[in-house]
């Protein structure tokens, strides 16, 4: 699948920063005044930022609006909804940590739980579809879950919580990648059953059905880059969990706490990028190709 | 609601016929014609007469080649375009209602009007059946010609879809499913018409026929030409350069 860019920022960033409101909401970190305005604008703006850098990867972005409409059967209708409900449920929590208001906190909890919901959704987007094997299997939520917990628990300055999740985000992805490398063959769409000539005996391309690219191709045929996936995953694991997790056994320091993120985040994107890049999808099978 | 319909009152759908398909392309081209007038946002292309042309197509005919175990290899051409699913998990992925499903006659149809284009129908289609538009920004997929098929002020004769009408070899037919007297019905028992990818749970309604068995020649009428026995002493000769 094509990696693009709009959905790499939305899923690594907003995936952070809905980790980070949880953490916020039940109330691992309750910081005060202006403190309180620029770590709650952190997770605002991490969660804001990606769910519209979202929107410029539609065809037609003035209708977002519209995607709010189909939860009964939609994950990505879900997810929207559940997004926004976040965002407001949570909005008087933090007003209420930078202006000192003093209002309940149970908004709080509800808005975590929601911000967790919302994880679940984004990752079902993906999970569900079973054109795409390597996507359709429980490693999948469990990797978006482990992401946005052990980010949220980074930027909370949960030192101990956040090496204990990025131990499990470490597992999540090495699971993801282990069954993932199994997923397509598992499924068993092959050329045969793609035309329902397997029967006959082996199929293979005789004639291509275009010789220039289609939108089919550059979506969901994407195979630059999978040339160098060992490395790629090696670079994931020490980026995104090893060295997060090493600095954070140093004595905790606000400038730590960001160094770590932003290491993690790096990591974080190129992990995401091969979730995209390394995922097959069945129509390849009709162009002889995964 | 992108929920699907619990049932339909008809089938809708195409039984293609990969024995008669000749991969002439008329069909691309007549639905790529229609489609570029009729319902919803014309099909576009982008840079046609350029360099790196592409556009948007609701059918594409592709072509295999299969090798059988002890045989001769056979070429296949193969349309390729919405098979119409009953599970159709292009609707139920669908935020904004844009896709649905007829419960009236069972064609999925894109509400151009309300989608937004974020593609996840054409990551839920095996098939490949839907193509983003490039120009108008909105999933395109094949409609089962809906403005052709109803349409009184058509001919009777033209009341098919455009790809069913324009088959000059008669390797696609129209009709409904639902009927196991229909003509598409009869044609899919007879033949033993197949679904495309099974395993993965849309129920498509439309059937591909397979290719018909080949004769096959028993052995070469130039057989016996080549197995040449030598004589005399070019047989004397074979004997002895054949033991070196």
């Amino acid at each position: 699948m094509n990696p693009a860019p709009s959905v790499l920022l939305f899923t690594v960033l907003s995936g952070l920063g809905f980790g980070f409101l949880a953490a916020l909401g039940v109330g691992l970190v309750q910081p005060a005044g202006w403190a309180a305005f620029a770590l709650w604008g952190l997770g605002y703006g991490l969660t804001v930022g990606g769910l519209l850098a979202s929107t410029t990867h539609l065809g037609r972005p003035d209708r977002a609006w519209r995607a709010f409409s189909q939860w009964r059967s939609s994950w990505l209708s879900r997810e929207g909804i559940a997004a926004v409900a976040t965002l407001v449920i949570l909005a008087p929590v933090a007003l209420s940590d930078w202006l000192g208001l003093g209002l309940s906190r149970l908004p709080g909890v509800v808005g975590a739980v929601l911000a967790l919901a919302t994880i679940g959704t984004t990752s079902m987007i993906y999970a569900q579809l079973k054109t795409v094997p390597r996507w359709n299997h429980w490693t999948t939520p469990a990797q978006f879950f482990a992401f946005a917990l052990a980010g949220g628990a980074m930027l909370a300055g949960q030192g101990g919580a956040a090496i204990v999740l990025l131990a499990l985000l470490a597992a999540a992805l090495v699971a993801h990648w282990h069954f993932g490398d199994r997923r397509f063959s598992e499924v068993g769409a092959t050329m045969g059953s793609a035309t329902g000539l397997g029967d006959l005996g082996v199929v293979s391309v005789f004639d291509p059905a275009h010789t220039a690219g289609n939108y089919l191709m550059r979506e969901m045929i994407f195979v630059v880059g999978r040339k160098h996936v060992t490395k790629l995953r090696v670079l994931a694991l020490i980026l995104a969990c090893l060295i997060p997790a090493l600095v954070l056994m140093l004595p905790a320091h606000p400038m730590t706490t960001a160094a770590t993120v932003v290491i993690h985040l790096i990591g974080a994107f190129a992990a995401r990028w091969l979730f995209f890049a390394q995922a097959e999808h069945v129509v390849g099978l009709y162009y002889g190709k995964r | 609601m992108t929920c699907l319909p619990a049932k339909t009152d008809k089938k809708l759908g195409l039984a293609i016929d990969l024995d008669t398909c000749v991969g002439c392309n008329a069909c691309v081209t007549a639905c790529k014609g229609w489609n570029d007038q009729g319902y919803g946002a014309p099909l576009s292309d982008q840079n046609p007469y350029g360099a790196d042309p592409s556009g948007a197509f609701l059918n594409r005919v592709h072509s295999y080649q299969v090798q059988p175990e002890a045989a001769a290899a056979i070429t296949v051409s193969f349309p390729r375009s919405c098979l119409h699913c009953d599970d159709a998990p292009c609707v139920t992925v669908c935020p904004t209602g844009a896709s649905y499903k007829r419960s009236e006659d069972g064609i999925v149809l894109v509400n151009e009007d309300a989608c937004i284009g974020c593609g996840l129908c054409a990551w839920a289609c095996p098939y490949g059946a839907r193509e983003l538009d490039a120009s108008a920004g909105v999933m395109k997929k094949c409609t089962l010609c809906v403005d052709r098929i109803y349409n009184e002020n058509l001919p009777e004769e033209d009341r098919e879809p455009a790809c069913v009408r324009s088959c000059p070899t008669g390797a696609r037919h129209f009709g409904d499913f639902a009927d196991p007297d229909s003509k598409v019905s009869r044609l899919s028992a007879e033949r033993g018409g197949f679904a495309l990818m099974p395993e993965m749970g849309t129920k498509p309604v439309n059937r591909y026929l397979p290719p018909r068995k080949k004769d096959a020649l028993d052995a070469s009428p130039l057989a016996p030409l080549l197995d040449i026995k030598a004589t005399g002493f070019a047989g004397w000769l074979d004997r002895v350069l054949g033991k070196i």
